[in-house]
């Protein structure tokens, strides 16, 4: 599984970070900022969770 | 519930709420009949960029879509765009479309939204509200016309709409009936930082000042608005954004409690087998001791992922208790809020400088935090608020 974030439209809630804080953080503007695009196994849940709660839609899930 | 899990569950409402009520139900693996009913003719979009990147013209309509064809496709629902519910049934569990269709459920999660409160004279050519994708894009091609835009009410939204329209050129005057703009909403030392920011951006802001009504053509076109302290702005087009109203009328006769919104438990139940999210939902928040109906695009998401995770789950069902969060951009400024500032009794100033645009005001409501709301500071700063509103922290023990 494969995270794409698309920062131009990143609202920057930093809400992606509550939910999968291993995978994603914030730049000094609130910018997402990629921590691993391949999560584990064991991130799969906050990462659906952060794809749900993204107030911007700005990032997506792609199985490979 | 019927005995057993759900095999029908109908979603009223396609936006956020819905959408993420949807995503929730598959996610958690329940593969019976899902419909999910809309009253727009668009598939799933957001809001927040209406009155942002899509009024300045810098995104294009399909850029506000929520999900992509392909990933809507693969939730394999029941989908029923432009036939708005017009009833609901608790009894026999069944909700009817303007078309006459009836749908029967084992559960139902609303999501029906808010719509713009009107004006007596909302009807008038040249008068517009701004809510749905339509609204927006007929007042963006009047945007980009340029000319003069009167927006009467200085919350959010109408400030929102204000600054994209300076922002391409607009003469522009935002009416407020309040001293102090969204004083009620961020206190008052935030709501005159706004102003300011307004006024520096060229906006007339006419501050303590109602719109008593509108000239018009004599084709019955508006020309302008008259206002309480007896004088007239011309204006070639008006925004009203003055608050909204729950979508709560296909409910009528429902039993359900619809004094503001649809009442619901802590739990986002309005009743068996019936939730509610976003928007249109009033629940009992147990973190603040609190009913609220919060209008806000996360809240819409989670209220809607909690909501469909207890209609699938009874026996498992979990208190919904979040800490809200809401952000606002105007001109190159972010503001970022969490908690419920609604009502707070005090608000200090806590990190920044006003003068500089950059600042954090920390809310208390009793003996804790309920509140930290910043403007143009790096989300660091904030999250540490979150945290101790999320715990309940005494105001005394949080600086
Ligand atoms: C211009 C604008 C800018 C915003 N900016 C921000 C922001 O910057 N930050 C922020 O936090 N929030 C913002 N918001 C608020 C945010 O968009 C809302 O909180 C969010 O859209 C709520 O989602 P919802 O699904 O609950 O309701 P809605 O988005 O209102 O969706 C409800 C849907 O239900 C449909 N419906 C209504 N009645 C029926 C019926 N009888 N049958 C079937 N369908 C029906 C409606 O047509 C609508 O599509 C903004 C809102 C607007 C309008």
């Amino acid at each position: 599984m494969r995270v794409e974030v698309d920062q131009p439209r990143c609202v920057a809630s930093g809400q992606c970070v509550l939910a999968a804080p291993e995978v994603f953080d914030q730049d000094d503007d609130g910018i997402v900022e990629m921590l691993a695009d391949h999560p584990e196994p064991d991130q799969h849940d906050g990462v659906r969770e952060a794809v749900a709660i993204c107030p911007a839609a700005a990032i997506r899930l792609v199985r490979e | 519930m019927t005995a057993g899990p759900p095999r029908r569950v109908v979603v009223v409402g396609a936006s956020v709420a819905g959408l993420s009520a949807a995503e929730t139900l598959r996610r958690q693996g329940f593969d019976g009949t899902l419909t999910l009913v809309g009253r727009e003719r668009h598939l799933p979009y957001d809001r927040p960029p209406l009155s942002k990147q899509l009024l300045t013209g810098a995104w294009q309509p399909e850029q506000v879509t929520l999900r992509r064809p392909a990933d809507l496709a693969a939730l394999g629902l029941d989908l029923r765009l432009g036939t708005p519910a017009s009833a609901l049934c608790t009894s026999t569990r069944t909700v009817t479309l303007t078309d006459g269709t009836e749908l029967p459920y084992d559960g139902l999660v609303i999501a029906t939204g808010v719509r713009p409160r009107r004006l007596p004279w909302c009807g008038t050519p040249g008068v517009h509200v701004l809510r749905d994708l339509d609204d927006a894009l007929a007042l963006r091609d009047r945007l980009a016309a340029g000319g003069r835009l009167v927006v009467v009410g200085a919350g959010f939204l109408g400030a929102e709409a204000a600054g994209a329209a300076r922002s391409l050129g607009m003469a522009v005057t935002l009416v407020e009936p309040a001293p102090v703009p969204l004083a009620h909403a961020v206190g008052e030392q935030v709501g005159t930082h706004l102003t300011r920011l307004h006024r520096d951006h060229g906006v007339d802001v006419r501050t303590a000042t109602k719109v008593t009504g509108i000239t018009t053509t004599t084709a019955g076109h508006a020309t302008g608005v008259r206002l309480s302290d007896g004088t007239t702005v011309p204006a070639d087009d008006i925004l009203v954004a003055v608050g909204s109203h729950p979508n709560t009328e296909w409910l009528r006769g429902s039993g359900l409690d619809l004094t503001d919104g649809v009442g619901c438990d802590e739990y986002s139940a309005a009743a068996p087998g019936v939730y509610a999210a976003g928007d249109v939902a009033r629940w009992f928040n147990p973190l603040f001791g609190t009913a609220m109906r919060v209008e806000h695009r996360t809240n819409a998401a989670e209220q809607a992922m909690a909501a469909a995770r207890n209609l699938l789950d009874p026996g498992q069902r979990k208190p919904f208790t979040p800490v809200p969060y809401f952000w606002s951009d105007q001109y190159d400024t972010r503001i970022q809020a969490f908690g419920h500032l609604r009502g707070h009794e005090e608000a200090r100033l806590i990190d920044g400088d006003p003068a500089d645009g950059r600042f954090l005001v920390a809310y208390r409501t009793g003996r804790v935090v309920t509140g930290a709301l910043s403007l143009g500071m790096p989300p660091r700063a904030l999250r540490p608020w979150r945290t101790a509103i999320a715990t309940g922290t005494e105001w005394r023990d949080a600086f």
